[in-house]
């Protein structure tokens, strides 16, 4: 294979879409030729930096505000302080995409406390949802707390705790950079059993400690917690006495 | 920017489709808003034309039979994002570049500092890039599209897809080493 082909080939090669024949082809060549591995290392350290750069640009939380509004019919009468339905409802609507559960959807109604913390809850599940229905769960995957705290660095103003509860029956998967309202903030991702539970970590605005409070009792649901400066939010359709479960584990 | 002509689109869905449209591409907001953002480079426009975008594809959603939902939408982000350009841009002064970051670096340990600087140096090497360029990239490396999803997104054959972000890497690593940058006092 002559440079320039192996150049075309080049970029195909690093986004892994070229079948198994050219794709073998470019590796013969590359493996003989200095100049198209230089290219290729080359191209492989642009796409780091700009995937390591945080340069996605989420939708605001106000473009989702009113995108919301727009999708549920107003009745007419201004009753501003009432409980929305129709946020809820595609909540639900999405956890049904993901074909893993459909369940107490009230109970995100019932512990919803003010307007921020709903908007929160349904940001989380979107995120939660998302990683899902990409498949992409992690950005880095590691078992190991060493690896995935390490990856964290240079990407966040924080340092988010990393630690692993295999041992505790929730094996730590990795981590990935998720935005929830509007904000990058670090998401542990660990497993029990066949379901997955996000972990959402960032710096607590305000009280550095609060009790763990839970919405959910079977199906997916929240529990969210302060401990030690953090604000912890996991997302999951585990069994809410296994979200608690995690919960006192991650406080200890 | 124009006001939308899709005012009474949302009140056509029954709510079965509200529902589907709500669990199908909702999900893709922030995708939308990305591409947005960076085919106009700009945060205000950029929000502005992905609420233009979804409006139009709540309008349009009875079309939609299956597919790839976020492709369905990132295409319709697209078109209204030409749609602007070709309107709003040559009034514009000839390049923009906004200054809305106002980072704190003097509280940031080193590291992030240097975090900060190498994202805002992607960040303007990529605006620099030309619109077609950019938006290969920012559909590829922040996305995450296939070749296939980009193809269909943009309208261009996928044998073509391959060759645009070859060249488009290429002009953005020129871009990159271009301006002799200057070396931190650390590396002296």
């Amino acid at each position: 294979m002559s440079c320039d082909k192996a150049e075309s080939l080049l970029h195909g090669y690093l986004d892994g879409e070229l079948d198994a024949v050219r794709a073998g082809e470019f590796e013969r060549h590359a493996q003989d030729c200095p100049v198209c591995t230089r290219e290729l290392d080359a191209q492989q350290s642009l796409r780091a930096r700009l995937r390591d750069a945080d340069l996605y640009a989420p939708a605001p939380p106000s473009l989702r505000r009113t995108i919301r509004e727009r999708l549920e019919p107003r009745p007419g009468e201004g009753a501003a302080s009432a409980p929305r339905p129709g946020r809820w409802r595609w909540l639900a609507a999405a956890a049904a995409v993901t074909l893993l559960a459909t369940a107490p959807w009230l109970a995100f109604r019932e512990t919803r406390r003010g307007t921020a913390e709903g908007t929160l809850a349904a940001a989380a599940l979107d995120a939660h949802l998302r990683s899902l229905q990409l498949g992409h769960l992690t950005d880095v995957v590691s078992t190991d707390a060493h690896t995935v705290k390490p990856w964290f660095e240079g990407k966040l103003s924080y340092s988010p705790p990393v630690v692993d509860l295999a041992a505790e029956g929730f094996p730590l998967i990795g981590g990935r950079l998720d935005v929830v309202e509007g904000r990058t903030i670090a998401a542990l991702v660990y497993a029990r059993r066949k379901h997955v539970l996000s972990v959402f970590v960032w710096p607590a605005e305000s009280a550095p400690e609060t009790a763990p409070r839970s919405a959910a009792r079977q199906g997916y649901g929240w529990i969210q917690w302060s401990h030690a400066g953090m604000r912890y939010w996991v997302v999951s359709d585990v069994a809410p006495t296994e979200l608690e479960e995690l919960s006192r584990l991650l406080r200890r | 920017m124009e006001p939308v002509e899709a005012q009474e689109g949302p009140s056509l869905l029954s709510d079965a489709e509200r529902q589907r449209f709500e669990q199908l591409v909702l999900p893709h907001l922030d995708s939308a808003h990305n591409l947005a953002r960076w085919l106009l480079r700009s945060e205000s426009d950029g929000q502005d034309v992905a609420q233009e975008a979804l409006l139009r594809a709540l309008r349009f959603f009875p079309g939609f039979h299956g597919g790839d939902p976020r492709a369905w939408l990132l295409k319709i982000v697209r078109n209204a994002s030409y749609t602007w350009l070709e309107s709003h841009r040559r009034a514009e002064l000839s390049e923009e570049f906004d200054e809305e970051r106002h980072g704190e670096p003097a509280a940031s340990p080193e590291a992030q500092a240097i975090a900060r600087a190498e994202r805002e140096r992607l960040r303007d090497a990529l605006e620099q890039l030309p619109t077609r360029f950019r938006e290969v990239l920012v559909l590829r490396e922040l996305e995450g599209c296939s070749y296939k999803e980009i193809a269909e997104i943009t309208a261009v054959p996928l044998g073509t897809v391959m060759s645009s972000l070859a060249r488009a890497r290429r002009r953005l690593q020129r871009i990159l080493i271009g301006p002799a940058r200057e070396e931190t006092p650390h590396e002296l």
